[in-house]
């Protein structure tokens, strides 16, 4: 049987050793870090070194970092703020679009880039206070956004700035100060961490309204026990990933590689956001006629595992938003998948992954374009 | 103090000591006796869980390749292992990051979703804090709240509770057992009055999940709070039970992918989904002796220190109360001497989230404790792996630190001498 290859790190990644290790030791400890006694506060001081590893990957101080059950949460507090007018870009995740039903949309170009005169002109028209959020690194494309500039603009008008940097950690250098953010959203699970926790980064200025009220844990800004195996986690996991932040130029490479052999095959094959500063390790990419659910089932059957958009609930095939709000036209929209590869990926995974595709193209590519689909 | 006694040994025992790391040279770790802030992992618990951090590692919405499959299955199955310890419907139980989500959930979710036809929530002043943190803001936002007294045993009147429901109300939440002093309200009648007022009933379960039989049906719960490390389980994880039929509807609180059916957004935590699902398993087959064993060494610590001890109160019903917690308060000691005297031995001086501060248990003033007794007053939590050995040092402890407080203490050589202590007016100075 082949080995499997996962080149699905934007969905979640495989733990590091070094995680494991922490989390398991962690999971044999007793304590909740609010008792006074001594297991409680050893499980604290587990917390607190994670939380300064946390810190340090964003370059933030600790005290600015409020833990939460992950990346969702941690956008769903950022965003919790009555009496604002929210500004969201059309290309944000799911968990910064639903808590925002109301929000105004901010439009991107056909790159994936958000309009950023469009966005001068949306916040001038605005009377009172407003929330700007504008994603670091698109969970779809891999697709960077000009968060300094939209910062610039957003401040200029007295407007508080979101940023969910939950793709963007640990693929790419982060600094919340040199952003300039007011708050900035993280997830362990997808940079080599455990799933179910997260943490929201908050500036000294703003005030959260808390979600979750209670004990008083995070300083009122998050109650519930903390999960502090999964902290603990969280804490190694990002102290490996900025040491490891050089092997991405590697899977950059193969990632690029990857695209340049295929463009061999089919000159001319969509790949978005190609053209501007991307992920390196995110490709999202067309194969002009077959559906993705089609690509996606059969590159699992040669044991390859990939996505056709994000890894969400309802198992619902929709045109994605990203590449709508990009203006990709529709029947290209649904031949896309997403391939992203991470920390343990190697160039043997990449060959894998272009043999199949090649085969599939061949197979079904050819045959499609012969009895185009309905 | 005598570091070597064989009997404080046992408190190194399997339940706390990490694996691999109590070196020779490292200090004797006290013994645990706070099972209500938090449990051991069983390690049967951890077991199931491993695989889901190493080589099952999908992400349980992945539906597009077999590592998303495999995850998902898992999570179905503990969400099943969860829904039969309640007598649920798999297909009513929410993950949540734990019982502090699922009560916010419960109690906005139902406000907020009924706010146009009721407004009024009745709960109890005993309740955990996340529970009246969230009715406090409840009235903020314009909703009524009645909050219940109790009676001096910590449980509820079940007429003030009728008396209390009005056309207006919305719901009832009244916590299964209390976090302080472990009593059992009286659920099954609670249910009864509010399935008969037309009103959903919330039960904060997080100390009851477990450790005593609950049946949503039988006791007509409609929403139900549960939590996983306070039954050997992993932290960060619990679950909502909300009825299906008749059903109730609730707004999410948090919003995303659309995970949970809508109610609960964000990537289910896999390996403590599973975690959750093992813990519900083995307290499914374990509870009934567990209990029993458990309410013997509850009873022989109680004996051992109210024969020896004079001046202790147990706060909280003794029958209705879940058999791993007691309660007492020391008269004429002084809380953080006695703290500082039983420093070997691991127990809470209050709720585990508001122990850092130096109020008096608000859950112990509700009783009628009066503030100076309160102060005195010790949580000790027993549990699955707390031996009799255990206890009977844990007791002497406790034993030994009160009678020499008391020696040293002006106080309670004037009780002794028979002088009411009220009744002295005290110099300012």
């Amino acid at each position: 049987m082949l080995v499997p290859v996962y080149l699905d790190y934007n969905a979640t990644a495989p733990l590091k050793p070094a995680v494991i290790d922490a989390v398991t030791a962690a999971l044999a400890e007793v304590g909740n870090p609010s008792s006074v006694h001594r297991f409680g506060r050893l499980a604290r001081r587990t917390v607190e070194t994670a939380r300064a590893e946390i810190a340090a990957l964003v370059g933030a101080a600790p005290a600015q970092v409020v833990l939460t059950s992950g990346g969702t949460e941690a956008n769903n507090l950022a965003l919790n703020v009555p009496g604002r007018t929210v500004l969201v870009s059309a290309v944000e995740h799911e968990s910064v679009l639903r808590p925002a039903r109301e929000a105004l949309r901010i439009p991107v170009d056909r790159n994936g880039i958000v309009d950023l005169a469009a966005l001068d002109r949306m916040l001038a028209g605005i009377d009172g206070p407003a929330l700007v959020a504008v994603m670091l690194a698109n969970n779809e494309t891999g697709v960077i956004q000009p968060v300094e500039e939209v910062v610039r603009i957003a401040h200029a008008y007295k407007a508080r700035v979101h940023c969910d940097a939950v793709q963007a950690a640990g693929k790419i250098r982060v600094d919340f100060t040199a952003l300039g953010v007011d708050t900035l959203a993280l997830s362990a699970h997808k940079l080599g961490g455990p799933q179910g926790v997260g943490a929201l980064v908050v500036a000294d200025e703003p005030v959260l309204t808390p979600l979750l009220r209670g004990g008083g844990q995070e300083r009122g800004r998050r109650a519930g026990t903390e999960n502090v195996a999964a902290i603990a986690g969280f804490g190694v996991a990002a102290a490996l990933a900025a040491k490891d932040l050089d092997r991405m130029a590697e899977i950059a490479a193969l990632r690029d590689d990857m695209e340049t052999r295929l463009e061999r095959i089919l000159p001319g094959l969509p790949v978005f956001g190609r053209d501007v500063r991307r992920l390196p390790n995110t490709s999202c990419l067309a194969m002009p006629g077959v559906p993705a659910e089609t690509q996606v089932m059969a590159f699992d059957l040669a044991g390859v595992a990939v996505s056709a958009g994000a890894a969400c609930s309802s198992g619902k095939v929709a045109t994605s938003h990203v590449l709508a709000a990009m203006g990709v036209p529709p029947n290209i929209a649904n031949s896309a998948i997403r391939v992203s590869a991470g920390w343990r990926s190697t160039p043997a995974d990449f060959d894998r992954f272009v043999e199949t595709w090649i085969s599939l193209w061949t197979r079904l590519g050819r045959a499609e374009r012969v009895a185009p689909a309905a | 103090m005598t570091m070597s006694s064989p009997a404080l040994n046992v408190g190194n025992g399997s339940s706390a000591a990490p694996a691999g790391r109590a070196g020779a040279n490292e200090p004797k770790k006290p013994i645990y006796l706070d099972y209500q802030a938090t449990t051991p992992m069983d390690p049967r618990v951890l077991d199931a869980m491993l695989p889901y951090f190493v080589e099952k590692f999908g992400n349980p919405h992945s539906r597009n390749h077999a590592y998303g499959w495999e995850a998902e299955e898992a999570v179905e199955k503990a969400r099943k292992q969860v829904a039969d310890l309640i007598g649920a419907d798999e297909r009513e139980i929410i993950f949540t990051s734990g019982a502090t989500e699922s009560n916010n959930l419960a109690l906005t979710g139902v406000a907020r979703f009924y706010k146009d036809r009721k407004n009024h929530i009745v709960t109890v002043v005993t309740e955990h804090k996340c529970v009246l943190d969230t009715c406090r803001h409840l009235e903020m936002e314009g909703f009524e709240v009645t909050y219940l007294p109790v009676r001096q045993n910590g449980l509820i009147d079940l007429d003030v509770l009728k008396q209390a429901i009005t056309p207006k109300t919305v719901m009832v939440s009244v916590m299964a057992v209390n976090n302080e002093i472990g009593v059992i309200q009286p659920l099954e009648e609670i249910g009864h009055i509010c399935r008969e007022h037309g009103v959903f009933f919330h039960t904060d379960a997080a100390q009851a999940f477990g450790k005593i039989p609950l049946d949503v049906n039988r006791m007509n719960i409609d929403l139900m709070s549960i939590s996983g490390h306070k039954i050997y389980g992993p932290k960060g994880i619990g679950a909502l039970f909300v009825r299906r039929k008749p059903r109730v509807r609730l707004v999410p609180l948090i919003h995303g992918g659309g995970q949970e059916r809508g109610f609960r957004s964000g990537t289910l935590p896999t390996p403590l989904c599973v975690g959750l699902g093992e813990a519900a398993a083995i307290a499914k087959r374990e509870m009934t002796a567990e209990a029993e064993r458990l309410k013997k060494l509850r009873d022989r610590f109680y004996e051992r220190i109210m024969s020896r001890l004079p001046e202790v109160y147990l706060n909280g019903d003794l029958e209705n109360r879940i058999p791993g917690n007691l309660n007492l308060s020391f008269a004429y000691v002084e809380g953080e001497g006695l703290m500082m005297g039983i420093k070997d031995l691991s127990v809470s001086s209050g709720s585990a989230c508001t122990s850092a501060s130096l109020e008096p248990s608000y859950v112990l003033r509700a009783l009628g404790v009066d503030e100076e007794l309160a102060h005195t007053s010790l949580r000790i939590g027993f549990g699955r792996f707390t031996t009799e050995a255990e206890v009977d040092y844990a007791a002497d402890r406790i034993i030994e630190a009160v009678q020499k407080l008391r020696e040293m203490s002006p106080l309670w050589e004037l009780a002794q001498e028979g002088i009411d202590l009220k009744s002295i007016q005290w110099a300012a100075h």
